[in-house]
């Protein structure tokens, strides 16, 4: 228990310390995360009469939002797969910051919920015993279980490993490696249950189609890892921390035949739709086309299907996936496509028109970008700061002194120009 | 149980509820304004669920909301929790060939049960539907403003919750805030209510109604017979609906809902499903009946049919 404690002092340690550069990023993000606190303040006290939603559109831009993040948060078993099943070197090194990732997506997606509901005072009725949880009734109660399972479980996976590293031990992998395989089910299940929220509801045809949770998961494989790429290309090159050209390519490899399903089912869907042109057409058509002069859907459905359709390309030839310019485009463009796609795309369209025939347009509000932004802020701060403490442990710059109570800090910077940092070895120095 | 185990449940829920005081206290003082309002603050916060709630509790509950409302709208407020009268399932008919499109249904549901005026509530819808196309809510018409009623080609259709027997909304709410009651209304305790908007995404009749600002009701309107399920006035940011009036019809005297009363044309039947004698029974029995969605399974209690 004392070297828990240790451990944990020693972490709260070295988040204080930093270059410059990374006291200016933690800054930057306290500012946007005091906006969206400001917002939701403003939010809390009118009511959400702020936002844009209304009886009509009683879902909007945080749970597109909190949507989209729940993909983000499945695709870390697309490291933990290679690297732990088929024990794949190159991504077994970063498997970890799959995990982190998974970590700070979670704490958005809990975060966008919580901003959603409209008595956040009573959100303890929500809590088993003390309140009623309706399990298994209803799958908002099931969307609680197992997000909350999930977070709990990459963060003990993710802080045993680093614990281990700490103390400069191997961790057991007798008690890891059966949490990580249970990892990969509870992966599928927080994005299948997420799927099934909207599936199962039959007033709404536009989600009640059986094909919605595998083309979740097919998505979320493609912007979740295409987040990753980018942020690892950002790890890398201002920390000291290795990632292998391998596992990129490799990561971008899984991204093309994810793609590759998504694209293939949502093209199934649309067949179904627009062949048997029933009445459950107009909200497809609403999407896609604009339907009685209402089209606010129509131009960022096409942005999203383009981004997609062209980064599926770059990432499906090797000689773009292999060039970090075309696979940087290819990411960004997934990221967009499917935060589009699986955001606003998926859940405005299953009210428009409403069940009664009402068109109701809706587009978020300033407040809900602004506390949106405060979240995401927040989830990169949350991010940062495991980054902060996992990447020194990962290269061995922190750890257990060698009294084996004080912990040794050898990274002072954390944000560094690599090359300087390598060759001036005054850097390390504390 | 053992007196050790006893003693450490009994340790346990103290520290429950120990823990939540304490929480709530740190928001609470952040939020809440004047001192002796807070007793009541802190009461309603506790509150249980209406349905776990034992018979003392209930009473003082109701005394608390009476007591609070009265002293809001400066007039004297009664709050019933009126059971289920036994033998009942409430049934309600619409006669299409009737209805004229006037909407004083929808103000007349206003006045009784206390919707909110600003931003306006309504539970009830009218749709104007062409006569060409018949039942087809997509190119229904919800908004319509001529200077007199009916229009030539048109019919129109009022829609409000059907109280299915198969509801829906009350299956995905994650806290079991909304539920049947036994005499087929579909109710939601609004102080339980997280106001998460699931049953809205999940009702097929547009019937249930979010608070997305503090309900404007002024206090000369507010109509002080209340029910603690049904017409009560609503707090900020809970669901609200239709309760086929419960506390008119549930009362031993049996009137009927306000919507039924106030209609012009008599397009509107109310009854006991359960007693043949009843007029809806003789509606359900005579008429051409039908339901709408009926693929959906919800299986409402809300008939619409043509008299002629
Ligand atoms: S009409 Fe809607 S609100 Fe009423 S019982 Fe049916 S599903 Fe529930
Ligand atoms: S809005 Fe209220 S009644 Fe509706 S599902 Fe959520 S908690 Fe239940």
């Amino acid at each position: 228990m004392q070297k828990v404690w240790a451990f944990v002092q020693g972490c709260f340690l070295l988040l204080r310390k930093g270059s410059k550069l990374y006291y200016a990023w933690v800054f930057s993000l306290l500012v946007l995360i005091a906006i969206g606190v400001v917002a939701y303040a403003n939010q809390l006290y009118n009511g959400l009469i702020v936002t844009a939603m209304r009886d009509q559109v009683s879902w909007g831009f945080y749970i597109s939002n909190f949507t989209f993040t729940v993909g983000v948060a499945a695709a870390a078993i697309l490291l933990v797969i290679p690297a732990y099943v088929y024990d794949w070197e190159p991504i077994k090194e970063i498997a970890i910051l799959g995990e982190l990732v998974a970590v700070s997506a979670m704490v958005v997606c809990l975060l966008f919920v919580t901003v959603d509901i409209g008595r956040p005072d009573r959100f303890w009725h929500l809590i088993p015993k003390i309140g009623i949880l309706n399990f298994p009734q209803s799958l908002l109660a099931w969307d609680v279980v197992v997000l909350n399972t999930y977070l709990v479980l990459n963060f003990g996976i993710a802080s045993y490993m680093l614990y281990s590293y700490y103390y400069r031990r191997e961790p057991n992998m007798k008690y890891v490696f059966p949490l990580l395989m249970f990892s990969i089910p509870a992966a599928i299940s927080i994005h299948t249950v997420t799927a099934f929220l909207y599936n199962g509801l039959a007033a709404r045809p536009f989600w009640n189609a059986s094909i919605l949770a595998p083309r979740f998961l097919a998505s979320a494989f493609c912007s979740g890892p295409a987040g990753m790429i980018l942020m690892f290309q950002v790890v890398r090159k201002w920390t000291n921390i290795e990632i292998k050209d391998k596992a990129i390519f490799k990561i971008a490899e899984l991204i093309a035949y994810a793609m590759f399903i998504n694209l293939f089912l949502l093209g199934a869907e649309i067949f179904k739709e627009y062949y048997s042109d029933t009445v459950h057409l107009a909200p497809v058509k609403y999407l896609y086309q604009g339907l009685g002069g209402h089209s606010d859907l129509v131009s960022f459905i096409w942005t999203a299907t383009i981004f997609n359709l062209t980064a599926f390309f770059l990432f499906l030839i090797p000689q773009t996936r292999e060039n970090y310019v075309t696979l940087n485009i290819g990411c960004v463009l997934m990221f967009i496509g499917v935060f589009i796609e699986k955001g606003m795309g998926l859940v405005i369209p299953g009210f428009v028109p409403d069940v009664l025939g009402d068109f109701y347009e809706y587009s978020p509000t300033g407040t809900e970008i602004l506390v949106s932004i405060g979240i995401w802020a927040t989830g990169l701060l949350v991010f940062t700061l495991l980054l902060r403490i996992a990447v020194p442990i990962m290269n061995g710059d922190f750890h257990v002194g060698e009294d084996g109570v004080k912990p040794h800090i050898g990274d002072q910077l954390f944000f560094v120009r690599k090359r300087v940092a390598v060759e001036d070895e005054d850097l390390y120095s504390p | 149980m053992s007196d050790r185990e006893e003693h450490d449940e009994h340790v346990f829920r103290l520290t429950r509820r120990k823990a939540l005081k304490g929480l709530a206290l740190g928001i609470g003082t952040m939020v809440l304004p004047a001192k002796d309002a807070s007793a009541s603050v802190w009461d309603s916060f506790f509150q249980k669920n209406f349905r776990e709630l034992s018979r003392p509790e209930r009473q003082k509950i109701l005394a608390r909301l009476e007591k609070e409302y009265s002293a809001t709208y400066k007039k004297s407020v009664r709050v019933k929790d009126t059971p289920s009268p036994e033998g009942v399932l409430f049934g309600y008919g619409l006669d299409l060939s009737r209805c004229v499109g006037c909407r004083r249904c929808v103000y007349g549901c206003v006045t009784e049960n206390n919707q909110s005026r600003d931003p306006q509530v309504h539970w009830i819808k009218v749709l104007r539907l062409s006569k060409e196309r018949g039942v087809d809510l997509e190119h229904s018409e919800q908004y319509y403003n001529p200077a007199t009623v009916p229009q030539e080609g048109y019919f129109y259709m009022p829609v409000q919750c059907q109280q299915c027997e198969n509801p829906p909304c009350t299956k995905v709410c994650p806290v079991q805030a909304t539920w049947k009651e036994t005499d087929g209304i579909v109710v939601v305790d609004y102080n339980w209510c997280i106001g998460c908007r699931y049953c809205m995404a999940a009702c097929p009749y547009g019937a249930r109604h979010f608070n997305w600002k503090a309900p404007g009701l002024p206090a000369g309107e507010m109509n002080p017979e209340t029910h603690y399920l049904g017409n009560r006035p609503r707090p900020v940011g809970v669901v609200e609906k239709c309760t086929f009036c419960m506390q008119r019809t549930r009362e031993p005297d049996g009137k009927y809902p306000a919507c039924v009363e106030v209609c012009p044309v008599g397009a509107r039947k109310f009854g006991n499903l359960l007693d043949p004698t009843s007029e809806i029974r003789n509606v359900i029995e005579n008429k051409r009946v039908f339901i709408l969605k009926e693929d959906l399974n919800t299986q409402p209690k809300f008939y619409y049919f043509y008299s002629v």
